[in-house]
């Protein structure tokens, strides 16, 4: 075995064994190599996808040119980014209710609250259709942004268990001694939580932040079914491209996102720490 | 501290109960000034919900808590004058050290140059000077309790409430702080309040310990006291390793008593006990205060002889058990009546503890001032 070094390997060492290496290998090769290939023929100087005709830039130039697709691209993350808001807010005040107090029906909140992660998106979506259209009567022809408001109650609705999720798990660790040390030195209700509560959710927080951010960017389902006629978003944006035919161009829009969502990650993994992310679970 | 002692804190007739389990039963203390008080008891005694009422995250069902005079009734823990170190140390793990012992004059409102000094003197205090910038998880658990000792001591409490500060730390660490919270109190003058359930560490840090037992005070008395006259077969117990033999009191006049134990032979005392006559009584008898001699009784006779007027407590038995601890060696004794006793005895030389071994006959005597006859 001389790909291994020297020492031998010890009994829990899997990931120096071969057979580990090559799963590895293929698990890697299966989760990325469709993005990579994405990535590649973004570059591609051909109207079609399938051969590769040289390098060129034009495709991105024509999709930051194409104006629905950036209207469509500022739509979803001017979403993303007030879902993320309200459902971090949201999620937060659930998950401190939920771990602190006691009130009637608590069982009930407490098991309906994770309720919107588990039902079909498809139902979420028909819901939300009847319930905007049919039942509210939501106007559809209000100015931006206010012409997203329904695609981003519906995105909350979505978003905030996660955020609830992680951040209770994160305060399941939080030792209450902390909390009576600070009023112990004087801290009322309010000073406890602002120093002492919050800085210890704030991994869970940039956690769900993120979770919340991704799920919102790119969901189809309940928004297809949430936008009015004139509201697009990215992905039903993409989607209708693709109706027609997969032209580098939707390569080329979907790597900037791809490549807009890495940044905005390394951004909140530098915020915090990875170490403390990973702390969440 | 020219005055007569003066109360700092005291509590009056307080009981604690949690749905049916009564944790503190109807307990009056008065705690005085300047004292390093040890709560002392085995766990779930109710010593930590006393401390806790002391602090204000329980409050009394009954009863009432004064801290320097004043009644504590309705006063949360954040405007109480006192200051408490947490079992877990609960330091903030993302503050710096400077941060967490700033924490409460901050709260308090003091700015500036003011807060610098005193979070200096305050880590000079705990001997962490320099350490300011230090994060929590990159100290040791002892630093970490200097930090929340200090993030205490910073307040300048009339009382510091210390909720088992000991019993995180290695043995050698443990030891140490002893002594230097011991120190510490004598320096900063503050009145000392600790909950433990480590007798060494109450006896070797307390100027009076009150032994909890099931909610209720069974003793309270200096550290020697305690020790040598306990007054009751829980706090014998409790307080170091004791022999406890049953019997009856045959003989009690002032200068002399004697007890008939079946265990233990009929055991002499140099004092009166002031018990009813024949009454069912206990005698503790500690490990270290029982002479150990070879067969061969002349010897141990002789010596028992010389302080037991009326008779000598003698005894003879046989090594069913040994354990060496290197400055001592104890050994379990199988008596004649098939009593166990329990004898230590201090390794004088290097070879001392070669003297005896398993299944030795084995002679002992103890003076007539050693065994405590207890009523209770």
């Amino acid at each position: 075995m001389a790909i291994f070094s020297r020492t031998p390997r010890a009994p829990l060492e899997y990931s120096r064994t071969l057979w580990m290496r090559l799963w590895v290998g293929a698990v890697m090769v299966f989760l990325y190599a469709p993005l990579v290939v994405l990535m590649i023929f973004s570059f591609n100087d051909s109207k079609r996808n399938v051969v590769w005709r040289g390098f060129t830039l034009k495709y991105y130039d024509k999709a930051l040119g194409n104006d629905v697709l950036v209207e469509a691209l500022v739509n979803s993350l001017t979403i993303a980014a007030l879902a993320t808001l309200i459902s971090l807010i949201l999620g937060a005040v659930a998950a401190v209710m939920l771990w602190r107090f006691r009130f009637p029906l608590k069982g009930a909140v407490d098991g309906t609250i994770s309720l919107p992660i588990i039902v079909p998106e498809i139902c979420m979506g028909v819901a939300f259709l009847i319930f905007f259209a049919k039942w509210l009567e939501w106007p559809t022809d209000l100015i931006w942004p206010f012409n997203l408001g329904a695609i981003i109650i519906a995105h909350i609705t979505f978003c905030f268990p996660f955020v609830t999720m992680v951040v209770r798990s994160r305060l399941a660790t939080f030792n209450r001694e902390q909390e009576e040390a600070a009023k112990d030195l004087g801290a009322g209700e309010w000073a406890v939580f602002r120093d002492v509560l919050i800085p210890h959710m704030r991994p869970a927080l940039i956690a769900g932040a993120l979770l919340s951010f991704t799920l919102s960017l790119d969901d189809f389902v309940i928004t297809y079914f949430t936008s009015g006629p004139d509201t697009i978003t990215f992905p039903v944006k993409v989607y209708s491209m693709v109706r027609f035919s997969v032209t580098p161009e939707v390569n080329a829009a979907s790597t900037l996102l791809i490549l807009l969502t890495i940044l905005l990650t390394a951004v909140a993994l530098k915020l915090q720490g990875v170490k403390a992310i990973a702390e969440t679970h | 501290m020219t005055d007569a002692p003066r109360p700092i804190i005291q509590i009056q007739n307080v009981s604690k109960r949690f749905g049916k389990v009564t944790a503190v039963d109807n307990v009056s203390l008065d705690i005085m000034a300047g004292e390093f008080f040890v709560l002392l008891g085995p766990s779930g005694c109710g010593k930590t919900t006393l401390l806790r009422m002391i602090a204000g995250f329980e409050l009394p069902t009954e009863g009432h808590i004064l801290i320097d005079g004043q009644d504590m009734a309705g006063i949360p823990p954040n405007k109480r004058p006192v200051n408490m170190v947490f079992q877990s140390y609960a330091v903030f793990p993302h503050m710096s050290v400077a941060d967490n012992v700033a924490y409460g004059l901050k709260i308090a409102g003091v700015r500036g140059g003011e807060v610098k000094d005193r979070v200096a003197e305050a880590l000079e205090l705990v001997k962490l000077g320099g350490f300011e910038d230090r994060m929590p998880d990159q100290m040791s658990g002892g630093q970490r309790q200097r930090v929340a000792l200090a993030r205490s001591l910073i307040m300048r409490p009339k009382v510091l409430l210390l909720d088992e500060p000991l019993s995180a730390l290695d043995a050698k660490l443990r030891a140490q702080m002893q002594f230097e919270l011991a120190d510490l109190q004598d320096q900063v003058g503050i009145t000392f309040v600790t909950v433990t359930h480590d007798q060494d560490e109450a006896l070797s840090m307390a100027s009076r310990i009150a032994v909890i037992n099931k909610g209720d005070v069974a003793q309270l008395a200096g550290p020697s006291d305690l020790y040598e006259y306990p007054a009751n077969r829980f706090v014998a117990d409790f307080v170091g390793s004791v022999n406890i033999f049953e019997g009856k009191l045959t003989l009690d006049e002032p200068d002399r008593a004697a007890v008939d134990c079946p265990g233990l032979g009929r055991v002499y005392l140099n004092h009166g006990v002031t018990g009813p006559h024949g009454a069912d009584v206990w005698v503790a008898l500690r490990p270290e205060k029982i002479y150990l001699h070879v067969p061969g009784e002349g010897k141990a006779v002789r010596a028992a002889a010389q302080d037991a007027p009326e008779g000598h407590n003698f005894a003879r038995g046989t090594i069913k058990g040994m354990s060496y601890l290197g400055d001592i060696t104890l050994y379990d004794i199988e008596l004649e009546s098939g009593a166990r006793l329990r004898v230590s005895r201090p390794n004088l030389s290097r070879h001392d503890q070669e003297d005896f071994t398993w299944d030795d006959k084995v002679s002992m005597h103890w003076r007539a001032d050693s065994p405590v006859v207890l009523l209770g």
